[in-house]
């Protein structure tokens, strides 16, 4: 039989974001996709973000959480205490050099593949802390590499979605990080 | 009978003579000052007395004056008689150069995280404590930040608007 026969045909329903698609045979179909495309697609719409709050962007995170904004509408509602189950780390809040060592080994700890989210000012650059400090790191990404930098004091929790959902469209991409950067994607 | 400023004066004055000077009620609250060879005396004094007892330590921290030539770091005891809810302020200074205080651990356990911290900010070093190490700051650190030396802001910056940072005014 010839394959284009049955592409002719109408296309079952089919969820909009799925990496492929489906030709429909009789009493059935047939999935075309690569293997790649469907882990990524897999990975994006579950990634299980680490508890971790360091201060006031983490009553946002938190908020975001909650029902009224309610990240479990895109996957990421299985919010985990242990580094050893989670997917991606937000660091939400201000990092002080004798938090850093903790960050760097909570990172580590972390299964491969692992995402870094740095929420809010402090965590891009220290923030309000970037001058004439003792204590602060000047970015997480001194510390552990980021994927996805949220602006704001503390951003709104609208701007967190963003954030998830970029970093999920970074994610399907299939591209690395070096990738990206060369060649920002389009959401 | 009430424990009026006055009283606690009268009291120091009696034990102590003329080591227990700069007598201030700041906002009504009793503050004088001794000698730092005699600190722990003045506190335990205080502590066992049965009509001052003040035995709970609010508070303990240094301030750091550098212009006061042999006397530039002061120790500050904030202590509390939680019978008749009474607060006194207690004062001893100290050269920079030799910054070494008796610990009072001996008297208050809760002044061990206390004197910890006091030596993490700013080096007062208390003789006597079962533990003094950096208790805040990263272990590696080798400076004491909450010194003047460490300035807190750059005041002659003009890229930064006060108005922005709830402090009012504008540099324009």
């Amino acid at each position: 039989m010839d394959v284009t026969e049955l592409t002719a045909e109408p296309q079952a329903k089919q969820q909009e974001d799925f990496p492929g698609r489906v030709i429909v045979t009789p009493g059935g179909g047939i999935i075309a996709s690569t293997i790649q495309d469907v882990i990524n697609w897999a990975r994006s719409n579950s990634l299980w973000p680490l508890t971790f709050a360091t201060s006031c962007c983490g009553i946002e995170m938190m908020s975001v959480a909650s029902s009224k904004y309610d990240f479990s509408r895109f996957g990421f509602e299985v919010a985990r205490a242990s580094p050893r189950q989670a997917d991606v780390i937000i660091v939400a809040g201000t990092i002080v050099q004798k938090m850093a060592p903790v960050l760097k080994r909570l990172y580590d700890q972390m299964a491969d593949p692992k995402y870094v989210i740095a929420m809010g000012a402090c965590a891009i650059s220290g923030g309000p802390f970037f001058y004439n400090t003792y204590s602060v790191v000047k970015g997480a990404d001194h510390v552990i590499p980021v994927d996805v930098y949220i602006p704001g004091c503390p951003p709104r929790p609208e701007a967190l979605l963003h954030a998830l959902i970029t970093l999920q469209g970074k994610i399907k991409s299939g591209l690395t990080r070096e990738q990206i950067k060369a060649n920002p994607i389009q959401l | 009978m009430e424990l009026t400023n006055e009283y606690i004066k009268q009291r120091l004055a009696d034990q102590f003579g003329d080591k227990v000077v700069n007598f201030e009620e700041p906002y009504g609250m009793f503050t004088f000052e001794a000698p730092k060879e005699d600190n722990l005396k003045v506190l335990q004094f205080l502590f066992d007395d049965e009509e001052l007892q003040f035995r709970f330590l609010t508070d303990l921290c240094a301030v750091h004056y550098p212009d006061q030539e042999g006397r530039e770091l002061a120790i500050v005891y904030h202590l509390h008689n939680l019978v008749k809810n009474v607060r006194i302020r207690f004062k001893v200074f100290t050269n920079i150069q030799e910054p070494d205080i008796f610990t009072a651990t001996n008297i208050f356990s809760t002044a061990n995280w206390m004197e910890r911290e006091t030596y993490d900010f700013f080096g007062v070093n208390f003789i006597g404590h079962p533990n003094l190490k950096r208790i805040l700051n990263v272990d590696e650190m080798d400076y004491f930040p909450m010194r003047k030396e460490f300035p807190l802001e750059d005041q002659t910056r003009i890229d930064k608007d006060d108005e922005m940072f709830g402090r009012g005014g504008s540099i324009i």
